[in-house]
């Protein structure tokens, strides 16, 4: 954690949980009088604020230099996510009616993956991208080992990769 | 009125869809392994159509940015569950089918 970034990211965390629990409680503020509002807002700001102050360490990590531009890629990638669930989720469909085969086969592979959120984003994609499930991670070598339904699942991430690229160019560890 | 109950009630019945195919995947699949394939998939999509079901048919309100919520966290803690369990039988040894073997 650089010294000079922690007034940052305390604001960031601060903005973030005020606005969820604005967006969760609201219609308390709702309900009562218009002079009432800074009064039931308080108790919003004050519990933000003790929620930022005690896990800004957590919520806006070490590698947190370029937090906003992160943000900026990680939402087409979210969208191509769940395109990716409903492709899944027909592969699925197919293999249960018998129309594609079940041969299952469990595959390693290496990635330049290093930061946790990164790691976690990938075996997440990864368990949700048709076909795939992650068992392990070795987030050293940054090596996953993933069980696959059948060959074409296993050898889009082996040979085409094209979901680790994603990954790497959404968090800049290419 | 009629429009956004039809179109609620298209979202629900293709996630109850979903929701059973899962089912007989988990039946009818070989090994632990391909069952959960079957479970962990098809019940994201299926509960995100139901949960999008229920925000078409309340409208735009506080409820709807709650069912949103539920939803976001699913897509995070459907797969971490599914994961957690592989890594449990993977690590207590369950031989993996292969295509020809018998069904455990």
């Amino acid at each position: 954690m650089k010294k000079e970034g922690w007034s940052f990211s305390i604001a960031l965390t601060f903005c973030v949980m005020f606005a969820f629990w604005m967006l969760l409680s609201a219609w308390t503020v709702y309900l009562l009088e218009p002079y009432d509002l800074f009064k039931v807002s308080s108790r919003g700001i004050l519990a933000a604020l003790i929620v930022s102050f005690l896990t800004y360490e957590i919520f806006v990590p070490s590698r947190g230099e370029n937090v906003l531009l992160k943000i900026r890629r990680l939402i087409p990638y979210i969208g191509w996510e769940l395109w990716q669930i409903y492709l899944a989720t027909i592969d699925v469909t197919k293999r249960v009616l018998g129309i594609l085969p079940v041969d299952p086969r469990i595959i390693e592979f290496d990635t330049t993956l290093r930061s946790d959120f990164a790691l976690v984003t990938f075996a997440n994609s990864i368990t949700l991208t048709p076909g795939t499930i992650t068992i392990d991670i070795e987030p050293e070598k940054g090596r996953y080992i993933v069980h696959a339904i059948a060959k074409e699942p296993a050898e889009s991430l082996t040979v085409d990769q094209t979901m680790q690229k994603k990954v790497g160019h959404v968090f800049m560890e290419e | 009125m009629l429009a956004i109950d039809v179109i609620s009630t298209m979202f629900l019945a293709a996630g109850a869809f979903f929701m059973i195919i899962g089912t007989a995947g988990l039946l009818r699949f070989p090994d632990f392994y391909t069952r959960l394939h079957a479970t962990g998939k098809c019940d994201t999509l299926g509960q995100i159509l139901i949960i999008v079901g229920c925000m078409t048919y309340e409208g735009l309100s506080f409820i709807t940015i709650k069912l949103f919520f539920v939803s976001a966290f699913y897509l995070l803690v459907g797969p971490t569950g599914t994961h957690a369990l592989m890594k449990a039988a993977y690590a207590s040894g369950l031989p993996v089918w292969r295509k020809g073997d018998k069904r455990m």
